[in-house]
């Protein structure tokens, strides 16, 4: 009711960008890592190394959602900030709409940049305090050359588009908005770059439920209105369920399974995604208990399992587990959910292997 | 999952609650109002600008010729005739010899904090931003000079270079740059993780403009605070340096030389000895009063 009219004047952010075409995947992420080195110091070498990203590949379609789920710890916001480059990755490639990211050919950091944007969970920390929200939402286009009083002008409409009365909001502080108005400015300033991917990290997870279900729905109906590709990460499996088109899961750095949303959460197959999944409080009884639940911490990311990372924790584990890191695979009846468990590939060794 | 709230239902959460809060008016004019609501801070406020004021306009405000001296007027009690203040051990007018003095002694507290503030400001923030070796080489470098005490530091240095008020100022600046290095250093680093500056540096925005936009204005508040307390510290060193003999020589006036010579006099008349002292604490006390306003303005969320 307060922004159709508005929705109109700005320009939908898709075609001319849209150099691969609808089956060239929007993004995707081959073997990235990154090893944050701990304990060091000046002159001295660090002694070990937090494995936070450890090969982690996976592809995201244009106009999908992408969701992460993982324990805390697991990567997931060490993965959001390679992919916008805002730390550098050790290793692994990024290739966005056909394009390879980086210094040989394909496209710079700074490209992708203008075409991927970020939202923190955090929504305090993610405002400059000092800063009136509009020109928070103002400052990209201007860094881009948009002149002040169009950029400010463009920042207004997007907050209508969010829902927020700019004629209120625009000249307010940080401090004098909700957790959930401030999300929706954190947003408003992710679109004012016109981006085609939204990398969401957590982005209502500090949310009360009520806003985080409004929080939701905008970002339904945003992503319709500008032809936007998610990214959403979450420890939340049931917001992630709603959202997302096609859900990973993560555990110690690595990508244990990636499937469609509706295969993975009613059949998943990874003992991880299952002992996840059974440890969320479900209102249908029957559909509870799949598997044991988690018990305990992950291992420590610093120095983690040898083989299989989740073989501490596993109700499966069995002496392959831990002589060999089992690689992600497609499921042998179900080609578009891929896990990485010796249990459920084929020939590998383990007593519940599938026969060829 | 039962998220069935539309989002349209906001529309008429911010309607009517959030109306009062219309204007609101910058965060520096914030810490203006709020200064200027703090008496102490206002009270100090004009007696700085009163004596600045009569340092500027010395020559029309001065009731005699600083540099007049009488052998028959020596040492004259506060209140004679003609000299509000007294005389000195030379006969000269006390309170003239004090507004002018105030012109040096001003000028060497507050150029040397200044000039630190924007040197050792300026490397602390471009060590806090950049990190890693930049920031190992910076500190440690500051971490050198860190290791002495800063007065011992100021006098050494001053000796080094020989008496003269350049020399002073030269020396208290290099006194002053490390402390505000390392403030500005850490509050960058702090700031410098917060997500709004990787929010920034995702739009692919220089990173001059990303400091210029979001990191300078967050680490201005804290080192002003901070270098506004060195003020009176400076006042008082460059004092110290004067009555050692490492700053302006005589017949300047300049009230921490003023201490000095009147020290001879401290048994014939301790009250005349002691007037330039009061002065340079007076002084000092605004400028520690009114940085404690600008903290506590500063310091206030809303
Ligand atoms: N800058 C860093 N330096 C060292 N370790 C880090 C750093 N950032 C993250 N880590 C570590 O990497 C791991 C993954 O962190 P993170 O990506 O934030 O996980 P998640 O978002 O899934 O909770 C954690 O063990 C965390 O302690
Ligand atoms: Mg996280």
């Amino acid at each position: 009711m307060h922004d159709t009219s508005q929705a109109a004047t700005l320009p939908i952010a898709d075609d001319t960008r849209d150099r691969g075409g609808p089956m060239q995947p929007l993004l995707i992420v081959e073997d990235l890592k990154k090893h944050f080195p701990i304990g060091g110091g000046f002159l001295r070498k660090a002694p070990s190394v937090v494995r936070a990203v450890d090969g982690v590949s996976f592809h995201v379609d244009k106009g999908r959602t992408l969701g992460i789920v993982g324990e805390s710890g697991c990567g997931k916001s060490t993965t959001a900030r390679l992919l916008t480059h805002l730390i550098p990755p050790d290793a692994g490639s990024i290739v966005f709409d056909g394009d390879p990211v980086g210094p040989y050919g394909g496209i710079t950091v700074a490209d992708l940049r203008k075409q991927m944007q970020m939202v923190f969970q955090d929504s305090y920390s993610s405002l400059n305090p000092r800063l009136p929200i509009v020109d928070s939402i103002a400052f990209g286009p201007k860094a881009h050359g948009t002149p002040t009083r169009k950029a400010r002008a463009d920042a207004e409409e997007l907050l209508g588009l969010v829902g927020l009365n700019p004629r209120q909001f625009a000249r307010r502080y940080p401090h004098q908005l909700s957790g959930g108005q401030r999300q929706r400015v954190n947003i408003a300033r992710a679109l004012a770059m016109k981006p085609r991917l939204v990398v969401l990290d957590e982005a209502v997870s500090a949310l009360d439920k009520s806003v985080e279900a409004q929080v939701l729905n905008l970002l339904a109906r945003l992503k319709e209105q500008f032809s936007l590709t998610y990214i959403f990460i979450s420890h939340d499996l049931n917001v992630v369920q709603y959202i997302s088109d096609r859900v990973l899961v993560m555990y110690l750095g690595e990508v244990v399974e990636i499937g469609d949303v509706d295969d993975l959460y009613s059949a998943p197959s990874h003992p991880y995604t299952q002992a996840l999944l059974s440890s969320r409080p479900s209102m249908d009884p029957a559909r509870r208990r799949i598997a044991p639940p988690l018990t305990g911490d992950p291992p420590n990311p610093v120095n983690p399992p040898s083989g299989c990372r989740f073989r501490t924790r596993c109700p499966l584990a069995e002496p392959i587990c831990a002589a060999r890191a089992p690689e992600l695979a497609a499921l042998p009846d179900r080609p578009g959910q891929s896990v990485a468990c010796h249990a459920r590939g084929v020939g590998t060794g383990h007593s519940l292997s599938p026969a060829a | 999952m039962a998220h069935a709230t539309t989002d349209t239902a906001l529309a008429g959460s911010y309607g009517a609650a959030a109306a009062a809060a219309a204007k609101t008016p910058g965060y520096w004019g914030g810490v203006w109002r709020k200064l200027r609501r703090d008496p102490v801070t206002v009270v100090c406020m004009a007696v700085v600008l009163l004596i600045v004021l009569a340092a500027i306009f010395a020559p029309f405000v001065a009731p005699n010729d600083p540099y007049a001296t009488s052998m028959t007027r020596r040492l004259k009690p506060i209140g004679t005739d003609g000299h509000l203040l007294g005389t000195d051990e030379l006969g000269r007018d006390m309170l003239s010899r004090l507004i002018y003095g105030g012109r040096i002694s001003l000028f060497t507290g507050l150029t040397p904090v200044f000039l630190a503030t924007l040197i050792g400001g300026g490397l602390g923030l471009l060590a806090g931003y950049f990190g890693g070796l930049v920031n190992t080489a910076v500190m440690r470098t500051m971490d050198v000079f860190y290791a002495f005490p800063s007065v011992l530091l100021a006098v050494a240095i001053s000796g080094a270079l020989g008496a003269g008020l350049l020399n002073v100022l030269i020396a208290l600046t290099v006194v002053f740059i490390p402390p505000i290095c390392r403030i500005a250093e850490s509050v960058t680093t702090q700031i410098r993780t917060e997500d709004y500056v990787d929010a920034a540096r995702a739009t692919g925005a220089s990173t001059p403009r990303i400091i210029g936009t979001h990191i300078l204005p967050n680490v201005l508040g804290p080192v002003f605070i901070y270098a506004s307390s060195l003020i009176s510290v400076s006042i008082v060193v460059a004092s110290g340096l004067a009555f050692l003999g490492l700053g302006v020589s005589p017949p300047q006036a300049d009230w921490g030389l003023m201490l000095n010579t009147l020290r001879q006099a401290i048994y014939i008349a301790p009250v005349n000895a002691v007037v330039p002292g009061v002065m340079i604490f007076i002084t000092s006390m605004c400028f520690n009063m009114m940085s404690d306003g600008l903290r506590s303005a500063m310091d206030v969320k809303d």
